[in-house]
């Protein structure tokens, strides 16, 4: 049973995170209290989404190959510029990538490596190289870029909204909200 | 429907599914240059026009040649988004685009009428932003792109119906309730599909459903079932998750109301339907269950509940607003038969309860700007001094009931005939009684209007007013629709049927 949990130790705190959020939206009666644990629930939900990009012992998905590429002069900035157009496509570049800097930065068979850059017919070293690279997935980073945008505006919204309400009702308590309302239903505009 | 298909030059063709979540975009932000309200609507018609004119080709295209996939930016899917059209989202695509345009022309004498006109521009804009949004994910076929568009929808409506705060203050918190509630739907359908993410690895929705079919379902995907479920729900105004609706419809302008009643809670059905029967399956065990004893149950009690609420609503929109959460049982009910035949009357419903309610909620914003009608006693006599937006009410209020010779006859046929297919009994009788809650409610204010004495200011009866023209058009259009369409409902039946064949992964 420990086992079971310690293995799947980064989805407590998000857990307590998200009951957090959710209970302080159900409970509170103050509007902005309010948004506030919204936006607990959702930021819980950009961790659960940023655990699972992580791989054990991956590296961050940033090629090095450009690097390489520069020290190189003018062969190597041209397989860097090419190796970065590639990089967002699909993971066999990564290898041909690295494995054209990494000859190149040996000093051996630049014109070899020029080739593989410049056609990307990858040979068996290169298709080697490639699997040996453990990158983490970096796809949930950017989804959880565009849901803090969809956060953050929420947020902006409920709050001009909550200054909305001030003005109107001069108070941001439910119960305060519900008795004005019911107030002018009853007694006022009859 | 090949005219349509062949109305556009090839290349642009081509295009049509991108241009149509593209164009009330970038219109959004011209839009909100605007100078004035005039020409904000002149933004938002010309927007409108070119939407239901795309969203209609691209039906036309769907139809004649089947599905269509475009890759955004050329990516290919499933590593790219892709906008992905069947038969299914055609439909509901050309519904959007041809209900955004309508109301559109409505827009104009009712929101003079309810909007200051230095926030006019802007309120446009912010209308664009919604229809863009619901485009968006009726035409997705990316999880994740569903939930952005969904958010953009989602976000900009709450600020247009907030707008009703220059009548009612009670806008304000009906908006900031539907926020709290919007985004906590939102949020749960996130956290659905990041479990199907983690289950599949993949986020393209026709891709997910491919990759659970070979490798079978665990508790990871059942646990992406249910926050799917609970989140769209939310947004769809399922049964127990409506609480947001009836104040959010009752305050918002009479214009976003009519817009949001026949689009916005169809567009989140559509995503529910999309993910129930094309991500999931109805042939595996949990969702069937699910269809059973959630959707059918559920929808059932929705038709009860929800009539008794609105047979004691005062408020007239409030009321319809109430109906609509009925209707959307209706729908419910017909989901969960899970059959083919039951999922095409559903679909049918759909299209037919966004040419009532729309029709409905035109006329009363029409009633709304000459005699400021809130509740159901001001409508008193209206039928004596605005006699054709009262016939145009009245036709569409009896198509809500499912009176024989107008659409809503129809849909409800279809729905018995589906239960009486899978030997649901109880389903009929439910169908039936509910229409009588119907006729109740609705009874009660047509009476009101045709039954009781003009209304008089200080001992004069009013002269009899006439609605603008532009009001005239698109209710005139859909009251015309809601009886057309009992007489010749072969091509929505045509729709639909072709719908819920995309939807059950048979095209």
């Amino acid at each position: 049973m420990l086992d079971i949990i310690l293995e799947r130790f980064n989805y407590i705190p998000i857990i307590i995170l998200m009951m957090t959020g959710l209970y302080v939206v159900i409970a509170t009666g103050n509007l902005v209290k309010r948004l506030v644990g919204l936006s607990l629930f959702q930021t819980s939900v950009f961790l659960l989404y940023i655990t699972i990009g992580k791989v054990f012992g991956g590296q961050p998905p940033i090629l090095d190959g450009a690097h390489h590429g520069d020290d190189e002069g003018g062969h190597g900035a041209g397989y860097g510029a090419a190796g970065y157009g590639e990089a967002g496509d699909h993971g066999e570049g990564h290898g041909d990538d690295y494995a054209a800097g990494d000859a190149g930065d040996h000093g051996e068979a630049v014109a070899d490596a020029a080739e593989h850059a410049s056609d990307y017919a990858h040979g068996a070293d290169a298709a080697h190289h490639a699997s040996e690279v453990l990158y983490s997935n970096p796809l949930p980073h950017v989804l959880i870029l565009t849901a803090i945008v969809v956060g953050v505006a929420t947020l902006a919204v409920g709050l001009a909204l909550v200054v909305r309400i001030r003005e109107a009702y001069g108070t941001i308590e439910d119960d305060g909200l519900n008795a004005a309302d019911y107030n002018r239903e009853t007694g006022g505009g009859e | 429907m090949e005219f349509l298909a062949n109305l556009l030059p090839a290349g642009l063709a081509h295009h049509a599914p991108a241009l149509v979540i593209v164009i009330p975009l970038v219109a959004a932000a011209v839009a909100a240059l605007m100078p004035n309200g005039r020409a904000g609507w002149a933004v938002a018609m010309v927007t409108a026009s070119l939407v239901a004119f795309f969203a209609l080709t691209v039906l036309g295209m769907v139809l004649t040649d089947g599905l269509i996939s475009y890759h955004m930016g050329g990516w290919e899917p499933p590593y790219g988004i892709e906008l992905r059209v069947d038969a299914l989202n055609a439909v509901l695509l050309a519904l959007v685009g041809v209900m955004g345009f309508l109301c559109v022309l409505f827009a104009l004498p009712s929101c003079a009428d309810d909007i200051e006109e230095d926030k006019r521009a802007l309120f446009y804009s912010a209308f664009l932003v919604t229809l863009a949004g619901l485009l968006g994910v009726t035409i997705s076929g990316d999880a994740f792109n569903v939930f952005v568009f969904l958010e953009i929808s989602s976000i900009s409506t709450y600020t247009i119906i907030a707008m009703g705060a220059g009548k009612d203050r009670r806008a304000l918190t009906a908006a900031y309730n539907y926020l709290i509630l919007g985004t906590i739907g939102a949020t749960f359908f996130v956290i659905g599909v990041g479990f199907l993410y983690m289950a599949t690895g993949s986020l393209n929705m026709a891709d997910i459903a491919q990759i659970l079919q070979q490798q079978g379902h665990n508790r990871v995907t059942q646990a992406a079932f249910a926050f799917i479920v609970v989140g769209l729900g939310l947004k769809a105004a399922m049964f127990p998750l409506h609480v947001w609706l009836p104040n959010a419809y009752a305050f918002a302008p009479n214009f976003v109301t009519a817009f949001l009643a026949s689009t916005a809670t169809k567009v989140a059905f559509y995503a529910l339907i999309r993910f129930l029967f094309s991500v999931f399956h109805p042939d595996v065990a949990f969702v069937e269950l699910s269809f059973t004893w959630i959707f059918a149950v559920l929808g059932v009690v929705a038709m009860f509940v929800c009539s008794f609420q609105a047979i004691f609503q005062t408020d007239a929109r409030r009321l319809l607003a109430y109906s609509s959460v009925a209707q959307v049982g209706y729908m419910m009910l017909g989901l969960g038969m899970g059959t083919v035949l039951g999922l095409q009357a559903g679909l049918l419903h759909l299209i037919n309860h966004s040419l009532m309610k729309g029709a409905l909620f035109m006329a009363l914003g029409a009633f709304a700007l000459h005699y400021g009608v809130r509740h159901v006693r001001d409508l008193g006599g209206l039928g004596r001094t605005m006699p054709a937006t009262a016939t145009a009410f009245t036709v569409a209020g009896l198509s809500l009931v499912g009176v024989p010779l107008t659409v809503g006859f129809d849909s409800k046929w279809y729905l018995i005939i589906a239960a009486l297919e899978r030997g649901w009994w109880w389903a009929v009788a439910a169908l039936i009684l509910s229409s009588l809650l119907a006729l109740i409610y609705v009874g009660r204010m047509i009476m009101t209007v045709w039954m009781e004495a003009a209304p008089a200011h200080r001992g004069q009866v009013s002269p009899p007013r006439r609605a603008p023209i532009m009001v005239y058009i698109p209710m005139g259009l859909l009251a015309f629709a809601n009886i057309y369409f009992f007489f010749d409902a072969s091509f929505l039946v045509m729709l639909s049927e072709a719908a819920a064949n995309a939807a059950m992964g048979g095209r």
